[in-house]
């Protein structure tokens, strides 16, 4: 099989089990909607607060939400031995490191546009430039979900998994969280071709991490 | 066992202690006071070298994880080198921090600045956070050593883009340059002299302080080594003969 | 015939306790060998250490011609493992665990529903893992591990949780191993039953195997002596 098909195979899979258990559209899609209410309870309400900082509220509620969506991509392995299962598949470290990431890539995604429409109605922002907006969106869910699905593997079968990932990985995708929000307010009330850079930023980054996961997968699962 | 001998351990501490004390000696009563921080500017000769020390160890460490990956050149090593260095760095970015911030107090009037390098400071000292949270997962050594040398690499490769992206964002918007003019501000003399003294001092410190826990966890390894090995032939030994008991009386039928 | 496991003072650690302390073991090709042992004596790490889910500490391991030492993953398109869980996902049906597994393996959907008719587990193919039986379940690895079309068939107490007539198909299943050029080690308790399809028998005690000892035959109980007052 080529990498292609594998990797088709592996999110294939993960996809339909979140189709069969909807754990992120029950779960993870709330929590984030309840995350951006709760940032209007804790900061003045008064919109010109809320509409200045947007971005920022936006993508941090996506960071925590990617945590979740890490910590479940992982607790769906540890059930009846899957990850066992996963080894003796045959499977190439690559495949199942992209399978899995571009899984939680794909329901961060849809998050996202969820969330996108929320600020816009509870913050009162308006989506313009959306090229670049769009762009930067892409780069840096890639970005983190590449980092999320490496994090995850390194703590794949210790018990203390589900506080370790994000010690580990917040720190790592401080950048992430940086551009991605200088890249919206850019886009949004600034000059939007100041984006440009950020998004730069968010590709490097994106590929980099994309390349160390494929390179760390299949060795990581071996220790989990 | 050790990464230096003996004498050449007990030499670099002696001389360590010996740089420090000059150290302050120089930092504190040779150097002049700086023209526009007066004495204030004396924490430079501590914050820089602290500062210049936690990096270093950084790169120990990442250099360290990669030669423990590399097939090639896979030695325990390298992994205590690693974890060692790792421990060492935490404590010396703490420092780094503590120590920037008394120095911007009194000069900023603030205690914290967004500025690249206060915050690729802080960045790595949570990234040294977890790296030694993992450290302390009881695993296999194998296991234990894969997991943190690979963060330490994707850690080391996260810093210098950190740094970018702050930097990136400070000249966009043009703020806290005059922050960075403070901290380079252009120094020559004694002053210089008493900066790089600094600086060999504590990296002699380090040095000596790497040797010393790099030689503890040597020695934990071996014990752990010696426990599996009794282990295992305590498994292999047959069981030992039960300490024998005085046998009952056996009670003969009277044979009729 | 290639020898299809060789294995020389194997010793294997989990959690640093010496599971394995020193295994020797020769399998050959299409011969079915009986693992058997007290509870704890080291027949699942054996098989799992076959199978390269878990590192040798010391000695020497080579299965289906791979170096244990140096690369576990090698072997392990040529094998499968039946093991204690089943290895698929609570959320997806018999067949969709099945498809994955095979198509993961190389194979097409087809084997995936051959298993599946197989083991007798077609009427359930819609049916979600999380609702079967531990019987059903048992029936599904052995399908997982034939979908795989194994040269070496590692299989970790199978006849566990089954009924008569899971019982039966899974002999049928190894009996018919060797004709379709595989090779089978079942490590069980099932003594009697095994014995009679197995070619021989290894037994591990405390980690080290050995051959069985001849097993004497019980003296006749003495008949009681009338006594006469």
């Amino acid at each position: 099989m080529s990498l292609l098909d594998e990797v088709r195979l592996v999110a294939g899979k993960d996809l339909r089990i979140e189709a069969r258990s909807r754990v992120t559209l029950q779960q993870i899609v709330p929590f984030g909607l309840i995350v951006l209410v709760l940032f209007a309870f804790a900061l003045d309400p008064d919109r010109g607060v809320l509409k200045r900082v947007a971005p920022g509220l936006f993508w941090i509620t996506v960071l925590l939400a990617a945590l979740l969506a890490v910590s479940r991509s992982y607790t769906i392995e540890a059930d009846n031995g899957a990850r066992d299962g996963l080894r003796l598949s045959g499977l190439d470290g690559p495949a199942l490191f992209l399978g899995k990431a571009a899984a939680i890539a794909v329901q961060l995604l849809a998050l996202e546009v969820v969330l996108a429409i929320c600020v816009v109605v509870l913050y009162g922002i308006e989506l313009n430039s959306l090229f670049p907006l769009v762009l930067a969106t892409l780069a840096a869910t890639v970005g983190v979900s590449a980092t999320g699905t490496l994090y995850g593997v390194l703590a794949a079968g210790l018990r203390v998994r589900e506080t370790l990932v994000p010690v580990l990985l917040l720190p790592v995708v401080a950048p992430v969280l940086l551009g991605a929000t200088r890249a919206w307010e850019a886009a949004i009330d600034g000059v939007p071709s100041d984006a440009w850079p950020w998004v730069g930023l968010l590709g490097v980054f994106a590929v980099l991490f994309t390349a160390i996961g494929m390179l760390a997968f299949g060795s990581l699962l071996e220790e989990a | 066992m050790r990464l230096l001998k003996p004498r050449v351990a007990m030499a670099v501490g002696v001389l360590s202690l010996a740089s420090l004390v000059t150290l302050v000696i120089l930092g504190l009563f040779v150097a002049p006071p700086d023209a526009v921080q007066s004495d204030a500017q004396r924490l430079m000769y501590l914050h820089v070298p602290v500062a210049w020390v936690a990096y270093l160890a950084f790169g120990v460490t990442a250099l360290a994880s990669a030669l423990w990956l590399w097939p090639r050149t896979r030695s325990m090593v390298w992994d205590r080198l690693a974890g060692s260095s790792a421990e060492l760095g935490v404590i010396f970015t703490a420092l780094t921090l503590v120590d920037g911030s008394l120095w911007g107090k009194p000069v900023w009037g603030v205690w914290w600045a967004w500025d690249a390098r206060l915050v690729t400071t802080a960045v790595l000292f949570f990234l040294y956070l977890g790296y030694l949270a993992l450290r302390r997962i009881p695993s296999s050594v194998d296991a234990r050593a894969k997991r943190c040398a690979i963060a330490a690499l994707v850690a080391f490769a996260d810093v210098p883009i950190v740094h970018f992206s702050v930097d990136l964002w400070r000249t966009l918007h043009q703020d806290g340059s005059v922050f960075n003019e403070e901290l380079d501000a252009h120094i020559h003399g004694v002053m210089a002299f008493t900066l790089w003294f600094g600086v060999l001092a504590f990296t002699l410190l380090y040095v000596y302080l790497l040797d010393r826990r790099y030689r503890l966890a040597a020695l934990d390894e071996e014990r752990e080594e010696r426990e599996v090995a009794l282990a295992i032939a305590e498994r292999v030994a047959p069981q030992a003969p039960p300490v024998p008991t005085p046998a009952p009386p056996v009670e003969m039928g009277t044979p009729r | 015939m290639p020898t299809v496991v060789r294995l020389r003072s194997a010793v294997c650690l989990l959690d640093r306790f010496p599971a394995l302390a020193g295994v020797d073991l020769d399998v050959e090709d299409g011969e079915i060998v009986l693992l058997s042992g007290a509870n704890g004596a080291g027949k699942t790490t054996l098989l799992r250490l076959l199978a390269g889910l878990i590192p040798l500490y010391s000695g020497d391991a080579a299965v289906l011609g791979c170096d244990l030492s140096r690369d576990r993953r090698g072997a392990r398109r040529g094998l499968a493992l039946v093991g204690h869980e089943t290895f698929c996902y609570d959320d997806l049906t018999v067949r969709e665990n099945l498809r994955f597994a095979a198509r993961a393996a190389g194979r097409g959907p087809g084997a995936a529903d051959a298993a599946l008719k197989r083991v007798g587990l077609d009427a359930v193919g819609d049916v979600v893992h999380r609702r079967l039986s531990a019987g059903q379940r048992r029936r599904l690895a052995l399908a997982v591990a034939w979908s795989r079309d194994p040269r070496l068939l590692l299989l970790d107490e199978p006849h566990a949780g089954l009924d008569s007539e899971g019982r039966a198909l899974l002999d049928e299943i190894v009996r018919a191993a060797p004709g379709e050029g595989r090779t089978v080690l079942i490590a069980s308790h099932e003594l009697d039953r095994i014995r009679s399809l197995a070619h021989r028998e290894v037994v591990l005690t405390a980690g080290q195997a050995t051959l069985p000892a001849l097993v004497p035959v019980p003296a006749p109980a003495p008949e009681k002596a009338d006594v006469a007052p």
